[in-house]
């Protein structure tokens, strides 16, 4: 199955272009009922053609338990993003980064090959600062076109800080959860599952949020 | 599901390593990257001008729109569409689009400064604010209380959570009615309620008229939201019977137009009391050199096709005052060295 047009794929591999370093994807799946499963094979499966550094590998979240674990994956089909050493970033995309989620998506493969933006200097101070784990979750729909934008944030802020970890969970696909965060609006941003704003808001808003947990007032 | 890839990256991903583009004095900056930000660009490049847009998110709230049937050329268009349109059109004129953030604007003798929130500043010649607008909000008791817990502000966003649910709309124009229609394929019923009359286009409201699973109120406002930690209903006055009402419902829809994206203005420019910049008939703002396009300036009325109409009136405007400046420079050159007026002419 293909499920990348010829003429996205032509895009891609111009904007592509710019991965410096190699990236490896950790796509979790499982046997049984997995809707989306399947697309998100055939959509990374299309993405290596596209670009060499773009390296999957297939894991099952009931057989690969010590991965799944070590990079706290509890949905399928999950990608979790590694660098060129294979290492834990803290940043997944639960459920197919499809419609204007592959924005986020690739977006966040381009920071991860090393060729991205660096945050102001006092944004890196604030995290420095965090001592405590923080988790990002970014509800989205594949149709809503704010979305990329709070879930590329959130990465951003997971691939600057050690303490935390952000991933992007695609509503329709995890009903049951959205529900259970009662999402009916996206982007809905969850921290530690603590407190939650909806919206593609500034990164100081972010911040903010996110330092409510690190330093209680 | 249905499977599509919206695929809307510039090709200008590195900022950093595209800084030096801007480090020089620019002809023409434009903030925002709607349709009158990218028709004041394509303007601005096609004259010569060294024009830079700053805009983090190309299209605007075209991309918000499900379909777009208004627009000269496109008998009907994805919002998508059209903005992939617009991005082909400015890719072959090579402008250059920058996802920066502006913090405020100043002016230093002729030159125009942007701040950015980063630091680092950008000097232009001229300005052209296309900075757009947002959703408005209704500001009734409950609204603050339950956004994102049932009350919502974009339909193609947000309508997959409401699938055989009754959902409500509030508006009565083009937005409003297309909410409807596009919220009626996934709901199981709609209601719009709208305080006065409908104003959208005639072809939109018989559409709607048509929907079998569509309730409409009129001469009704809302006067609170109702629900704990989710949405339950709204409570209405029928304003030609004076009756007060409770609508049930699991989500509310709220279109009813748009409030400038003009904060960052505010100590600089003079605006109106809707918040929306003052412009004269060439759209210059009460700064000479500093233009105002779309839904940011004063105009009765929002559409795309009017934006970008203003973003290419702005732009040879700009452009004007770029040639009036050059010559205004040659003549105080000229008086203040005294070799003569043969340069002006």
């Amino acid at each position: 199955m293909q499920v990348l047009t010829e003429e996205v794929k032509a895009q891609l591999r111009e904007i592509l272009a710019l991965m410096e370093k190699e990236v490896h994807l950790a796509l979790f799946t499982k046997s049984g009922e997995c809707p989306t499963c399947e697309e998100t094979i055939a959509m990374l499966d299309d993405l290596k053609d596209v670009n060499p550094k773009i390296l999957v590998h297939h894991y099952d979240l009931e057989e690969n338990q010590q991965e799944a674990s070590d990079w706290g994956v509890k949905l399928a089909p999950s990608i979790v993003v590694l660098n060129d050493q294979k290492e834990y970033l803290g940043i997944k995309f639960n459920g197919i980064p499809a419609g204007h989620e592959i924005n986020s998506f690739i977006k966040t493969l381009l920071e991860v090959s090393g060729s991205g933006t660096e945050l102001p200097l006092d944004t890196k101070e604030r995290l420095e600062a965090l001592t405590v784990p923080i988790n990002i979750k970014v509800f989205v729909t594949l149709g809503c076109p704010h979305c990329p934008g709070a879930v590329e944030k959130a990465h951003k802020l997971a691939l600057s800080s050690t303490h935390i970890s952000s991933e992007m969970i695609e509503a329709q696909t995890f009903s049951d959860l959205s529900n259970e965060y009662s999402v009916s609006s996206v982007p809905k941003i969850v921290i530690n599952d603590q407190y939650e704003f909806v919206g593609d808001q500034p990164l100081e808003v972010f911040l903010e949020e996110i330092e409510k947990i690190s330093m209680p007032s | 599901m249905s499977l599509t890839f919206e695929l809307n990256l510039s090709d200008n991903l590195k900022p950093d390593a595209a800084s030096s583009s801007f480090s020089e004095l620019q002809d023409v900056t434009i903030i925002g990257a709607g349709p009158a930000g990218l028709s004041a660009a394509i303007y601005a490049q096609r004259k010569g001008l060294k024009t830079l847009v700053v805009g983090s998110r190309i299209g605007g709230q075209v991309l918000d729109t499900s379909a777009i049937e208004n627009y000269p050329g496109f008998s009907s268009i994805s919002g998508e569409g059209l903005v992939q349109q617009f991005q082909n059109h400015i890719k072959s004129l090579q402008v250059t689009v920058e996802q920066l953030e502006v913090a405020e604007i100043s002016t230093r003798d002729h030159t125009k400064i942007l701040h950015l929130t980063d630091g680092r500043e950008i000097r232009s010649k001229t300005i052209i604010i296309a900075s757009g607008s947002h959703h408005r909000q209704l500001g009734v008791p409950g609204e603050g209380r339950l956004k994102g817990r049932g009350v919502v502000y974009c339909a193609i966003c947000d309508g997959p959570f409401f699938q055989d649910r009754r959902v409500m709309v509030a508006g009565g124009g083009n937005a409003a009615v297309e909410a409807v229609i596009d919220l009626a394929k996934i709901a199981k019923e709609v209601i719009i309620v709208h305080r006065s009359q409908l104003r959208a286009d005639d072809i939109l409201i018989k559409r709607m008229q048509q929907l079998e699973n569509v309730e409409i109120y009129l001469e009704t406002t809302i006067e609170e939201i109702l629900g704990d930690t989710m949405l339950e209903g709204i409570r209405v006055l029928k304003r030609d019977t004076g009756e007060e009402m409770i609508i049930q419902g699991d989500g509310l829809f709220i279109e009813i137009g748009y409030q400038p994206n003009t904060t960052i203005f505010q100590n600089t420019l003079n605006m109106n009391e809707k918040g929306e910049i003052i412009v004269d008939s060439l759209l210059q703002t009460s700064i000479s050199g500093i233009f105002a396009a779309g839904d940011v300036a004063e105009s009765l009325y929002k559409q795309v096709v009017i934006s970008a109409g203003d973003g290419a009136k702005a732009a040879l405007a700009a452009n004007d005052y770029i040639n009036h400046l050059q010559i205004r420079k040659e003549h105080e050159n000229a008086s203040t060295d005294g070799r003569g007026q043969s340069t002006i002419a």
